[in-house]
């Protein structure tokens, strides 16, 4: 018990930045960018893909000091980075406007370049360290 | 949608008028908190799911992602529509940010979703993968329509 709550509380600790810097990302490649296609729910997803891959390598390496890093990084701030609820209600809402094509592309797009990132992140994560893939 | 929500906000009559103004809080901040408090609540209640799921079903399938990203999918989708324009519930900019993109958006993630089948393709489960892939995007964008038309069912009924 005294365990989760101690993991909680990292939880707690990485997630309350890692929702204002989703919404400081968004915001930000919404004004940049736009807003007729969710670019800034795919960029935050695919670099959050990449990091996590990073600190998985660390940790299947052994290089992550202590099961709070994974819960304060991985499981409170990039959990709480990255995100599915805007992802699925901007698809829907591209659905809703008839834009099948860009609803298609979103869903395709970000699979791809979420899979692919975490790969990727992985690879990068096991050279740096030293660890093979 | 954004543009209601700023007249929404705008059109809004002040809820302490006579309230001196050494204590405001630039809007940015207030909002940025509001974002952080609403995901630090979705994230714990993802943490927890992960740990129920994980005690009740096994390691076998990323079974607590998949709840938090259907749930959250849900949600979204009927709290967007029964506050968004047209909607029988009315919410300001900070509570549509506190619930959706705080709560939802902190209950919900990507990353693990992508960590998780990329566990299974590095052990060499492909279909696994490809199940997880198949089965997380169907039933979130099913769950986020549903959220949608339930909503959307309410607001379309009459009385208050």
């Amino acid at each position: 018990m005294k365990e989760i709550l101690e993991g909680l509380v990292w939880v707690i600790l990485g997630s309350a930045i890692g929702g204002p810097a989703r919404y400081f990302v968004s915001g930000l490649v919404g004004r940049h960018i736009g807003e007729t296609f969710p670019w800034g729910t795919m960029a935050i997803n695919v670099s959050g893909a990449f990091v996590i891959g990073l600190f998985a390598a660390a940790a299947i390496g052994g290089t992550l000091p202590t099961p709070a890093a994974w819960q304060f990084a991985v499981t409170g701030f990039l959990g709480s980075y990255t995100t599915v609820s805007s992802f699925s209600v901007q698809t829907l809402a591209l659905v809703r406007d008839g834009q099948f094509l860009r609803a298609g592309g979103n869903v395709i797009l970000s699979l791809v370049l979420c899979l692919s990132a975490v790969a990727l992140g992985y690879a990068a994560g096991s050279t740096m360290l030293g660890a093979g893939v | 949608m954004k543009r209601t929500e700023e007249i929404q906000a705008k059109s809004l009559p002040s809820s302490h008028p006579g309230k001196a103004r050494r204590w405001a809080v630039p809007e940015t901040v207030k909002l940025y908190l509001i974002v952080s408090a609403g995901t630090v609540i979705g994230s714990v209640l993802r943490a927890l799911a992960s740990i129920g799921t994980l005690a009740w079903l096994g390691p076998g399938f990323p079974w607590g992602t998949l709840l938090v990203n259907v749930i959250g999918s849900f949600v979204i989708g009927f709290y967007a529509t029964l506050t968004g324009p047209g909607g029988r519930v009315f919410a300001g900019t900070r509570q549509r940010q506190f619930v959706m993109t705080g709560i939802c958006g902190g209950f919900t993630t990507f990353s693990m979703f992508s960590y998780e089948t990329f566990r299974f393709v590095q052990t060499g489960s492909w279909p696994m993968a490809g199940l997880n892939v198949g089965v997380s995007i169907t039933t979130w964008l099913v769950a986020v329509w549903l959220g949608h038309m339930v909503a959307s069912r309410l607001n379309r009924l009459g009385g208050v």
